[in-house]
């Protein structure tokens, strides 16, 4: 029976010689992870089935979300997980100072690589599939029983196939990619399913189009997303794991539910209006409207806060301030991010043009902290959702965009994108 | 196990974060969470909400995040059973995994109204409209989830598997 990348990956942890779509399995979990907001619900569920986690280098425990503490709640919560992490002695524990959002720091860490079974207590868990792993995002009681037991049930998905040719134009990047795809798909285009990634169009995207891909996979109703493993995936994982890793390519007869052709070359700028991801418009429908006049832009989170995207940010900011109405926060995802963005002279260039640069945190991608907004106030922001409420009071709205775009949306005051400056 | 309650009905993608804003999330305390519950799409769903009661929903019921507190929320503030036509995957395995029965079944989200009178039988999977005299016939849970929804969820689920073991 052929099998698609995903399915190779269950079968392999699964024990078995081959599944197909609709079959439940019990598959064994190369890594368990959690966050300050599900790891503290975690944590008394895992205490009902036991005592010790079940691989304590397997074991992930990542305060991203409302930390720094926004407050003492939050606090007690960040708290609970460090003392969690310091009884159980996990190795991937990271403190405020050597933390980052958790679906940049753990690829940065080499923490997950190609052909392993991930799952984590975040619906963006789905990211590292851009390293051909199979990634997928589950709650609270789930983690905790990976935690004990490292294993866990899935069903089997179905796929869909997507066939990338051709190459981006300058400033489009993987978001324009992949809000396009859920602008053609649908908010549950791939329920349940996967999201395969494959052909020549791949080699052209950086490893941070990849995982800016995979990361919104959820926003499709998608089980996971993964991309097929090539030489810069394989540099990647070289360069930041020492890890062994396995390699998956789909059968050439896979059965797909569905499949789609996409020219990277066709790809516009694209901004998925509110409330919802799949809300897409392409820069030049934008432009055909009365302009929309924002109040915030937010250039970060696990979708677009890499090394790629802080540059792209910083070349189209450069020599232009932010419109005087208009506040920016740029937060890198990860201390080593942030460094770069130091020494690479990305961080003056922020401060320079009115931005304001902080600490990495998920900070106000789910209305946290650092950036929450009022009513009817209007956001461009570089994260993955735009549901109501989203991102603070429930009459203010997120359009989602790129970096590029969220840098020249800061500098004009409308949504815009580079042709604009 | 049967159920009986008034509809509340939503429509299309009713995401984690109507169902239980990430502003509480500070919290997993289940009574915190239900005094928030739909709070950013209807805002009186909790002070009209009664024991029993059962939300009817669109497409992809609980898209968006992985938070357990959505369902949990839910499930606090009396709500019997949630009624879709599909449900987003993460919130359908966080409501098995504590023991709440979701029920996916097109015809029935498609024909209930608001204030309608529903009687369910989770055995057969019969959805009953007292109201409109109908019956819809839900998708019953493949036998492996029906052992766990008996066990009333994964925990007792994971602790029966690790005796076995024993």
């Amino acid at each position: 029976m052929a099998m698609t990348m995903t399915q190779k990956i269950l079968a392999a942890h699964a024990g078995l010689k081959e599944v197909t779509a609709g079959q439940l399995i019990e598959a064994k979990l190369d890594i368990v992870m959690a966050n300050d907001i599900t790891g503290p619900m975690a944590k008394p569920i895992f205490e009902e089935m036991g005592s010790k986690v079940f691989d304590k280098d397997k074991v992930v425990i990542v305060p991203d979300h409302f930390t720094p503490a926004k407050d003492i709640k939050s606090a007690e919560n960040a708290k609970a997980m460090k003392e969690f992490a310091c009884e159980q002695c996990l190795t991937h524990y990271y403190e405020i100072g050597r933390v980052g959002i958790e679906h940049a720091l753990l690829p940065e860490k080499g923490i997950v690589v190609a052909g392993e079974c991930i799952i984590g207590a975040d619906s963006h868990t789905c990211t590292y599939g851009a390293l051909g792993a199979f990634s997928t995002g589950v709650g609270s009681t789930d983690i905790a029983a990976g935690m004990a037991i490292g294993e866990l049930w899935f069903k089997v998905p179905s796929a869909i196939k997507f066939n990338l040719v051709g190459k981006l134009s300058p400033h489009v990047s993987g978001k324009d990619v992949i809000l396009h795809i859920i602008g053609m798909i649908g908010v549950d285009g791939a329920l349940y399913k996967s999201m395969e990634f494959v052909g020549e169009g791949v080699s052209s995207l950086t490893m941070d189009d990849r995982f800016t891909i995979c990361n919104m996979a959820i926003e499709a109703g998608g089980k996971n997303g993964i991309f097929i493993v090539d030489d810069l995936a394989r540099a990647y994982m070289q360069e930041h794991s020492v890890k062994t890793y396995t390699e998956y390519t789909p059968d050439e007869d896979a059965v797909y539910d569905e499949e789609y052709t996409i020219d990277l070359s066709a790809i516009r700028p694209t901004i998925a209006f509110p409330h919802l991801p799949g809300n897409a418009k392409t820069i030049d429908e934008v432009r055909a409207m009365e302009p929309i006049k924002i109040d915030q832009v937010v250039i970060g989170s696990c979708t677009n806060g890499r090394m790629n995207d802080m540059r792209e940010a910083a070349a189209i900011l450069k020599g232009h301030k932010v419109a005087d109405h208009v506040r920016v926060m740029v937060i890198p995802a990860t201390q080593k991010i942030y460094l770069q963005c130091i020494t690479e002279g990305l961080a003056e260039i922020f401060i320079e043009s009115g931005c304001t640069f902080n600490t990495p945190s998920c900070g106000p991608c789910m209305g946290g902290h650092m950036g929450v907004l009022a009513a009817g106030e209007k956001c461009v922001s570089t994260t993955n959702r735009n549901f109501v409420g989203r991102m603070g009071h429930v009459d203010s709205k997120v359009y989602l965009a790129s970096p590029a775009v969220a840098a020249a949306s800061a500098i004009k005051g409308v949504i815009a994108c580079v042709e604009d400056i | 196990m049967k159920a009986l309650g008034k509809v509340f009905k939503y429509g299309d993608n009713v995401n984690t974060d109507v169902i239980i804003p990430a502003r509480y999330l500070n919290s997993f305390d289940p009574r915190e969470l239900a005094a928030h519950c739909m709070e950013d799409i209807d805002k009186d769903f909790v002070n009209k909400v009664q024991p029993g009661d059962i939300i009817v929903g669109g497409k992809n019921f609980g898209c968006g995040s992985s938070r357990e507190h959505a369902p949990l929320a839910i499930k606090t503030c009396g709500v019997s059973c949630v009624i879709a036509k599909s449900f987003a995957r993460i919130f359908y395995r966080n409501s098995i995994n504590i023991g709440f029965p979701i029920l996916e079944c097109e015809e029935a989200a498609e024909d209930i109204d608001e204030g309608n009178e529903i009687e369910i039988d989770y055995t057969t999977g019969i959805i009953y409209n007292k109201t409109k005299n109908k019956h819809y016939q839900a998708q019953p849970f493949p036998p492996f989830l029906q052992k766990m929804i008996e066990l009333d969820g994964l925990v007792n689920y994971v602790n029966s598997k690790k005796k076995e073991a024993q």
